[in-house]
């Protein structure tokens, strides 16, 4: 039990050497608490600060402890609660950690009352300085300076909120062991050279290095990382308040990111984004007449004149080149150059019907270089091609055929999402998504590339090929 | 072509990784170089060291080795078949780079995930070698996180393990259709494989070293997983169950959500829009609500809709509350710690303390004022010694009272 004290009147002013001097205020403590003097008759303060109650005692005069009068008693809850607050910098910490002292020793359940205001207000406090040693951690920001032996020391300026250096100096010590480092803040520096930590008082923000290099590596690091698509700066706020970012780096970019970051986004969506919004068109003349004003890609936007598939709109054969060349663009109509020449023939000796067919092409606009007079074919990129397979597989549904013969990579990429190798996938019969069937063949352009023996071969594989559509084709029509 | 310097290279592949959600350093095996060989040390807890105008935690250099890459996956930004510009690191580059970052505290270790040149098991060979070097030749003790291709040889793999801290494979679509269509050159029974022998490696590795105090360590922080919301038709209700199958099949520490965003040269297969932040939001809520609350499966997809999706303006959690007021109030000073956690705007650390003081006190409002963030939105939920909210629980505009004022959304 607390029992008042024989001389009533003293007030004890109790002096601590150090703000976080965690073992003085201990000590005191269980003095006081011992003798039970009450808590409205125990002063605390700080040696250095010189302040002191003229009426009390004080105990750095030799002042006599007044006699222990029972045992203290304290968990090892309150043990650890009480080593956090203590490196609050509320002034009060020292009164209100001594008043739940005194609580403890007529209340053994005090600790678990987690709703009891004292405990509470203390709780926050311990929280507080839990969250300032965890922003030193992640905050501090090394600097390399180089020491007159020629050797790197990382320097970093902090100013933390809590009295709290001291008892962050194990966590640096445990990673950075192996290099000189230094941190310095207004109230303590420490300083590691390998050996031995030192203590020293306060210092200024320019007793630290003013730059180094590495930083603007770190800059465009974070900016890189940083998803404009999303923005939350609240959070961000919310973890890395603004009061650190004077002496983050990084921060320094924060309100140029902020204000670029919707500029971004509208860029890499207008880069990026499926300009295909509107319905797909309902009709094989819509999407003629769509093709002519498609610029989803840069071949839509080269001037050329577009050229939509022909044929029956219920063919049951699909035939599906890669672009138009120099003649189709010409004339507007798909395969009537000498590829389209070539394929008519292969189709003629098997016994296919080309005007039968729906004969179409996977890009729908001519890309190619210029050379002189000349216009030179140039391949469709993969990116350009998927763009364009928005208008293919329109036509597709609106054709319904039961087969699709795909001529070269382009063409097969159109129609499977991936680029296949012609090499390994032609002539076998494939089932498409939607029910129908793909076959997969050279380009007859690719004939047309080839000489002697090599072409003979060639065109000889793609009759093969071609071959086994014709039974199935004359069987449905 | 000239060679980009390291900081051009830097941007290009730290752009690139930036898709990546996870950047946890928590969880690992605690590790110091007190003893002045080597540098770093990890703990229990994660530290981030700062954080992006997108909210997230910058815990780790995140970066590619290289954005070249073989496969085509639709959503990916580094596809083949994108216009993106290509960079790749040296292994020594990466080392280098990570060891100056750390030593400057900006960071807690490596997030190291490559595009695959050549082949996957190349690709793989050129990462472990990074971990390794960092581990053995600089004595790195900070954190690894590699991203492992499934493709890869096993006995890579099961490598990676041994010099990591994490190491994670990605399903990257919820379902499987999506992954046929997205991701033609990736299998998910390939993946699944995968993430099933890191799961194995791992259990074994703890159980030697339950036996012999020195058996190596294998991703001592886990496996994780990430899955992209938004760029299939899954819905969250399939998502939620895929994500708990993960975790019960394959003990994963954690399965990441990745809303889809748009991203540079994107492919015409993707759509149009991406889906509100807020369901990635969600999702990880639903997950909490599973792993740390003991909910089921089935109880948090009730939270959803009949369409399968997470209502977005209230939290899952509220969702389901609100469908299931026939088991509330909750009396504070009785009720179950089950019961208690399903309580909208009661964590775990609020139940706990509450069940601590309760020991010693029936808990009036103004107890649970001080135990928990605000009793507003608890009031309609519990009953304290002074405190019943009789009609509340009734009214059918409850959930307009407690939904936060809809705002519109940034760039819609």
């Amino acid at each position: 039990m607390n029992r008042p004290l024989a001389r009533a009147a003293d007030v004890y002013s109790l002096l601590l050497d150090r703000p976080d001097d965690f073992e003085g205020w201990r000590e005191q403590a269980r003095a006081m608490a011992a003798a039970c003097v009450p808590p409205e008759r125990v002063t605390w303060s700080l040696a250095a600060e010189g302040e002191r109650d003229l009426f009390a005692q004080s105990s750095d005069e030799g002042m006599a402890l007044p006699p222990a009068r029972r045992a203290v008693r304290a968990n090892a809850a309150f043990l650890r609660l009480a080593g956090s607050v203590i490196l609050h910098r509320d002034p009060a910490r020292f009164a209100l950690l001594y008043r739940l002292l005194w609580r403890l020793q007529d209340d053994r359940q005090l600790m678990d009352k987690t709703s009891d205001p004292d405990l509470h207000r203390l709780g926050l406090m311990a929280g507080q300085v839990r969250r300032d040693i965890h922003k030193m951690r992640a905050f501090v920001r090394f600097r390399v300076a180089v020491e007159a032996d020629g050797r790197d020391r990382y320097v970093a300026w902090f100013e933390p909120d809590h009295h709290i250096v001291r008892a962050n100096a194990d966590f640096f010590l445990n990673r950075f062991a192996s290099q000189r480092w230094s941190i310095l803040t207004p109230e303590l520096c420490l300083h590691w050279d390998g050996g031995e930590l030192l203590e020293a008082g306060g210092a200024d923000p320019k007793d630290a290095p003013r730059e180094d290099a590495t930083e603007d590596l770190w800059q465009r690091y974070y900016a890189s990382i940083f998803n404009p698509a999303r923005l939350k700066v609240a959070m961000m706020v919310k973890e890395m308040p603004r009061r650190y970012w004077k002496n983050l780096p990084e921060a320094r970019l924060i309100p140029d990111l902020i204000a670029g970051a919707q500029a971004r986004e509208v860029a890499m969506v207008a880069q990026g984004s499926d300009p295909f919004s509107r319905a797909p068109p309902a009709t094989l003349a819509e999407i003629a007449e769509g093709i002519v004003a498609c610029r989803a890609c840069p071949i839509g936007c080269n001037g050329t004149r577009a050229v939509a598939g022909e044929g029956p709109d219920d063919a049951r054969l699909m035939i599906v080149g890669e672009q138009p060349g120099d003649s189709e663009e010409r004339e507007g109509r798909p395969f009537v150059g000498p590829a389209g020449a070539v394929l008519d023939h292969h189709l003629n000796d098997v016994g296919i019907d080309r005007s039968r067919a729906r004969v179409t092409n996977a890009v729908k606009h001519f890309k190619f270089e210029p050379r002189g007079k000349r216009r030179l074919h140039q391949s469709p990129t993969a990116g350009e091609i998927d763009h364009c397979r928005w208008w293919l597989d329109a036509e597709r549904r609106l054709v319904r055929p039961n087969l699709v013969l795909a001529l070269g990579a382009s063409a097969g990429r159109a129609l499977l999402g991936r680029t296949p190798s012609i090499a390994k996938e032609r002539g076998t019969l494939t089932t498409l998504p939607d029910g129908s069937h793909l076959l997969l063949t050279a380009h007859p352009s690719y004939l047309l590339r080839l000489d002697g023996e090599a072409r003979a071969k060639e065109e000889q594989r793609f009759r093969d090929d071609l071959a086994q559509l014709a039974p199935l084709v004359a069987g449905r029509f | 072509m000239a060679i980009a310097s390291i900081t051009e290279r830097l941007e290009i592949l730290a752009d690139a990784a930036k898709y990546d959600a996870s950047c946890a350093s928590s969880g690992t095996a605690k590790r110091h170089s007190r003893d002045g060989k080597g540098i770093g040390s990890t703990q229990g807890m994660g530290i981030c060291h700062a954080y992006a105008p997108d909210g997230r935690c910058i815990s780790l250099l995140k970066v590619l080795l290289t954005n070249h890459c073989i496969f085509d996956c639709h959503y990916c930004v580094n596809r083949k078949s994108s216009n993106v510009r290509r960079a790749r690191f040296t292994p020594k580059e990466v080392v280098d780079l990570t060891l100056s970052f750390y030593r400057r505290n900006y960071i807690e270790g490596l997030f190291l995930s490559s595009g695959i040149v050549k082949s996957s098991s190349h690709t793989m060979e050129q990462m472990i070698e990074v971990a390794r070097s960092l581990r053995e030749d600089h004595g790195f003790r900070g954190y690894i996180h590699l991203k492992t291709i499934p493709e890869a040889d096993p006995a890579l793999i099961e490598q990676a393990g041994l010099w990591a801290d994490r190491v994670s494979i990605n399903v990257e679509l919820p379902t499987d259709a999506g992954l046929a269509r997205l991701a033609p050159d990736k299998d998910s029974q390939q993946i699944e494989g995968a993430i099933g022998r890191i799961g194995d490696a791992i259990v074994e590795a703890k159980d030697a070293r339950t036996r012999f105090r020195h058996a190596p360590r294998f991703a001592p922080a886990g496996q994780s997983t990430q899955m992209i919301v938004g760029a299939d038709d899954a819905n969250d209700s399939q998502i939620i169950g895929r994500a708990n199958r993960l975790y019960d099949r394959y003990r994963l520490r954690r399965v990441y959500y990745s809303a889809f965003s748009p991203i540079p040269d994107a492919s015409a297969v993707l759509p149009l829009k991406r889906p509100p932040l807020m369901r990635e939001h969600r999702l990880y809520q639903s997950d909490w609500l599973i792993r740390f609350y003991g909910f089921s499966v089935t109880e948090v997809q009730q939270a959803a809709d009949e369409g399968g999706m997470l209502p977005l303006d209230i939290d899952p959690k509220l969702a389901w509350a609100l469908r299931h007021r026939e088991d509330f109030p909750v009396d504070v000073n009785r009720g179950s710690r089950e019961m208690l956690l399903r309580v909208p705007g009661l964590g775990t650390r609020a139940v706990d303390a509450i069940l601590r003081a309760r020991r010693h006190q029936r808990l009036r409002l103004d107890d649970l004022g001080r135990l928990t963030r605000s009793v507003t939105k608890l009031r309609p939920f519990v009953t304290t010694a002074d405190w019943r909210p009789t009609l509340l629980i009734d009214r059918l505009d409850l959930r307009h009272r407690l939904a936060p004022p809809r705002q519109m959304e940034l760039f819609g």
